[in-house]
């Protein structure tokens, strides 16, 4: 890990803490049993495009409307995180990596170290292709939360609690 | 006082007592987090400097943009429409409604479809229309308005909303904290959002390069409703098209934290629909969403409804800036006190509802509550996109002013009011646009005025026909005014002596000290704290005739007497420009007008002179110390002083001076944070508003009469802070001239 990324790894990592929001780091071949220790079941998840790992089988990588309302987990890839802001970029997918991100009462969002960057500046230069080519995002920023009741709730129609993890890089040899 | 003005004052009186608390403790808490905010914000400035010039470009071109969003949205596979008015809008929504078959339409909260009144106009047509903005849906249930743009159930407690659920849905086990009123929302919202047939979302922005609706939300229902149903509709008016996505970046970073204070708010959503994501259809429970092959449909509805009137006027078009993050609401100290059912008009509250009601609805909309500004410019540095709010308000009173019936008025009035104002103009506005001729005419017949305005049927005659509130003491004139007192020592000559006395080196400054209304014929003392003050610090003083700023009559709407007096007072200082000499100005509200307003009077080369060359009184002693003139020359009591800064002089940047001055001379200083002592010149003593003035003057006297502060000396810099922290106290208040005047004894 370069001396660049590691700072932007732990700004990022401040920045959730600020936010409440659990962060654990993890090389990819620890994926899964740092997935079973996060997760709470019933866990429903959308495809990982990432090759150092995929979901295993116990998380339903297929949905139902039926099955993503008992769902206690949401598990979905974030394109990239803003360390900034602790925010992780949620693109929509048809395999319905929206809906799975909001319905369950936890979401965990599945993002690597080297697509962490700065700013918002940067997420939003970054969007913008994206979005010219028609796809949407959300910028998610923590648990979602009201105060109109009185006081200030998490988990108003989304979820109360997020949990994010941090693919490393892989082995990166002391010469690089 | 007449019957409007006192219908006026029970509704206020009424806001006050049911729902001030509430609306107090939330926007106060806003606009500290907002302050906590955006000072950890870098760049903080370029950044609104960076949003308004996008907002400033997409304006100017909003027709070219309309046509490109309308491409890019119809190319994406959406449809758009652009409708002229409300009714155009709801008709359009309407039929989709009813190709769609819909029985329930979900939507989450937005400003504009408050504006269209679309709820209405779809349950006409037998669409159960269902608010999943948690604060929204509280209003629903209670049939009410909303009082806040970002918070509309502001004005209720969390006490007031179990009462509500609890008596309209009986729930099995009453509820009552705001964790079990959000689950019981979140179920009961959750089963409608399953079953409705079209979701209605509004727009923060939307990009006219790529056709992405941009949702600033916090709760979650807002992408809900746009991705469960198959039908998304989303209303937005034309005003929130951006150029481009990359666009949208200044906006993402100001827009939570000027409206609650939160860096960011939990989503922002970046829509481009029809989106991807499948259906969520409970109909079909068991179908993966990957099997699905939707065919979603999206419809952007458009409003002009005004805007691209608004967009032709030169004033109005600024509020087309407007991100609708309340900031302006939220750090408006009457705003605090009232909330958005007095300080607001049909849908639009706060600051800015001025030129949103004026534009949308039409001026009697705005005319309900654009009084309740104050023009004390404490929101023009809070907004994201630096409208001139205050601007804004006081060009929408003209208009007012001007709508009235010509010449109901009666000659003799006209004659005492010397201003360029049509007849019709509301007689108390033109008694306080008229302040100078009233002082004038005071001073030469005092003390006989001073007596008279103590009479008891004196102050009811007043209270009755220009509606000057009797319990509000009136100032009190001074015979020998501040200029005759510096003619009868001398004049100039004399100064220039006396100001050589101490420092024979330094004795070559000179300034004009400008003599606003108020220290030429009531608080003569400060007046003459000052000259004793500058000349003890080597600088020697003339006290031209300068008339009235314009203040007054530009706080009453009346902005074409002020423009006149923007000329006649640049007349009368011109020469002394010309030869170099600084001008002195102890009244903040005075300096600001010839710093912020006068851009908008004179030419510009003229405006940027007097403002290069004008300071308030105490940063030009500041500039003095710091070039090392002694302080020992100057009062140095060493009192425990607790200090308020005039609105317009924080607004200006200027508070720290006063401050620095005194710790300089050996005070002690603790300062005020509320936004404004709740007088802002004419406004306390108007019959209709006395009460909302004591309120909001309040927050001030509680942090003057803690422990901390009860027995330290009171210094304001502003005329009007001055007597509401006499009529809120028990001990006087000074001016900071006066403590650093070394004329003044011990207090």
């Amino acid at each position: 890990m370069s001396v660049e990324t590691g700072a932007i790894v732990e700004r990022f990592e401040t920045s959730l803490a600020e936010l409440d929001v659990a962060v654990t780091r993890t090389r990819p071949t620890a994926f899964e049993s740092t997935l079973e220790e996060v997760v709470r079941e019933p866990a429903v998840g959308t495809p990982l495009p990432f090759a150092s790992v995929s979901l295993p089988a116990w998380v339903d990588a297929r949905p139902t409307p039926a099955t993503l309302e008992s769902a206690a987990t949401g598990v979905t890839a974030a394109s990239f995180g803003i360390a900034d802001y602790g925010s992780v970029v949620l693109p929509s997918t048809p395999e319905g990596a929206e809906q799975v991100s909001l319905f369950p009462e936890l979401h965990v969002p599945v993002l690597r170290e080297r697509d962490l960057i700065a700013d918002m500046p940067t997420a939003i230069d970054r969007l913008g292709p994206r979005l010219r080519d028609g796809e949407s995002a959300i910028v998610a920023t923590g648990p979602s939360a009201t105060a109109d009741m009185g006081a200030l709730v998490r988990g108003a129609h989304g979820p109360e609690a997020v949990h994010v993890i941090l693919l490393e890089d892989g082995e990166v040899s002391d010469g690089e | 006082m007449s019957e409007a003005r006192e219908e006026k004052a029970a509704y206020i009186r009424h806001l006050l007592e049911t729902e001030g608390d509430a609306v107090a403790e939330n926007t106060q808490g806003f606009n500290q987090g907002r302050y906590e905010s955006v000072a950890e914000l870098e760049e903080y400035e370029a950044l609104k400097d960076e949003a308004r010039a996008i907002k400033e470009d997409a304006i100017e071109r909003l027709p070219e943009l309309i046509d490109e969003l309308t491409e890019t949205v119809e190319a994406n596979g959406g449809t758009v429409y652009l409708a002229d008015d409300a009714a155009d809008a709801n008709r359009y929504i309407r039929e989709v409604a009813a190709e769609k078959e819909a029985d329930c339409l979900v939507k989450s909260k937005s400003m504009t479809s408050e504006e269209l009144e679309v709820n209405e106009a779809l349950e006409a047509d037998g669409v159960e229309v269902i608010e999943t903005d948690l604060g929204e849906w509280v209003l629903q249930v209670a049939e009410e308005a909303p009082s806040h743009l970002i918070a509309p159930a502001i004005h209720k407690s969390r006490e007031e909303i179990a009462r509500l659920f609890n008596a309209q849905f009986d729930p099995d086990e009453p509820l009552e904290t705001a964790e079990e009123l959000t689950t019981f929302a979140r179920e009961w919202l959750g089963e409608h959002i399953r079953d409705a047939d079209v979701g209605m979302t509004g727009a923060n922005f939307i990009t006219a390069d790529s056709g992405t609706i941009v949702l600033v939300t916090s709760e979650g229902n807002a992408r809900k409703t746009a991705v469960v149903p198959d039908t998304h509709v989303a209303v937005a008016g034309v005003e929130k098209i951006v150029p481009s996505v990359e666009d949208v970046a200044p906006f993402v970073e100001l827009i939570g934290r000027s409206g609650t204070g939160q860096d960011i708010t939990s989503y922002v959503s970046f829509l481009t629909p029809p989106v991807e994501s499948p259906v969520v259809d409970f109909d079909d429970p068991d179908v993966p969403f990957d099997e699905r092959d939707d065919d979603r449909e999206f419809h952007l509805v458009l409003i002009d409804n005004g805007r691209l009137a608004m967009r032709e006027d030169e004033h109005l078009r600024e509020t087309l800036y407007c991100i609708r993050c309340s900031a302006c609401a939220n750090s408006c100290a009457n705003f605090q006190s009232v909330g958005g059912h007095a300080f607001g008009g049909e849908t639009y509250t706060g600051g800015i509802a001025t030129g949103w009601e004026a534009g949308v609805y039409g001026y009697d909309s705005a005319a309900e509550f654009n009084d309740l500004c104050t023009g004390c410019s404490r929101c023009v540095n809070q907004c994201p996109v630096k409208i001139d709010i205050p601007w804004i308000n006081t060009v929408v009173r003209d208009r007012l002013n001007r709508e009235g019936d010509d010449g109901q008025f009666e000659f003799v009035y006209d004659e005492l009011v010397p201003d360029e104002e049509p007849g019709g103009v509301d007689v108390q506005k033109r008694l306080f646009g008229n302040v100078e001729t009233l002082a004038k005419l005071g001073s030469a017949t005092a003390p006989l005025s001073n007596w008279l305005a103590t009479l008891g049927p004196v102050r009811r005659g007043l209270e009755r026909a220009v509606g000057v509130d009797a319990r509000r003491p009136l100032p009190s004139f001074e015979r020998e005014t501040l200029r005759d007192w510096f003619e009868r020592r001398g004049g100039h000559a004399a100064s220039k002596e006396r100001a050589a006395e101490p420092r024979a080196e330094r004795g070559d400054r000179e300034v004009v000290l400008y003599p606003d209304v108020y220290t030429n014929y009531v608080d003569v003392a400060r007046g003459k704290a000052a000259v004793r003050v500058l000349e003890a610090l080597g600088v020697h003083v003339r006290i031209p005739a300068v008339p009235e700023s314009g203040r007054a009559p530009l706080s009453q709407g009346m902005v074409a007497t002020a423009d006149e007096r923007a000329s006649d007072v640049y007349a009368a200082l011109a020469e002394h420009l010309d030869a170099g000499r600084d001008v002195v100005v102890i009244e903040p509200s005075d300096l600001a007008i010839f710093h912020r307003e006068y851009e908008r009077f004179l030419p510009e080369a003229s405006c940027e002179r007097l403002r290069k060359n004008s300071y308030e009184a105490l940063e030009y002693i500041y500039g003095l110390l710091e070039n090392g003139a002694d302080p020992d020359a100057l009062r140095t009591g060493g009192e425990e002083i607790a200090y308020h800064s005039h609105c317009q002089q924080r607004t200006l940047g200027l508070a720290p001076y006063t401050r620095s001055v005194l710790e300089y001379c050996g005070y002690d200083v603790v300062e005020s944070d509320v936004e404004c002592c709740g007088m802002a010149g004419s406004f306390g003593y108007k019959s209709e508003y006395y009460e909302l003035s004591m309120d909001v003057g309040e927050r001030l006297a509680d942090q003057f009469t803690a422990p901390e502060t009860k027995d330290r000396l009171v210094v304001a810099t502003g005329t009007s802070c001055g007597d509401q922290l006499d009529d809120l106290l028990r001990r006087d208040s000074r001016h900071p001239l006066e403590v650093l005047d070394p004329a003044t004894p011990t207090y």
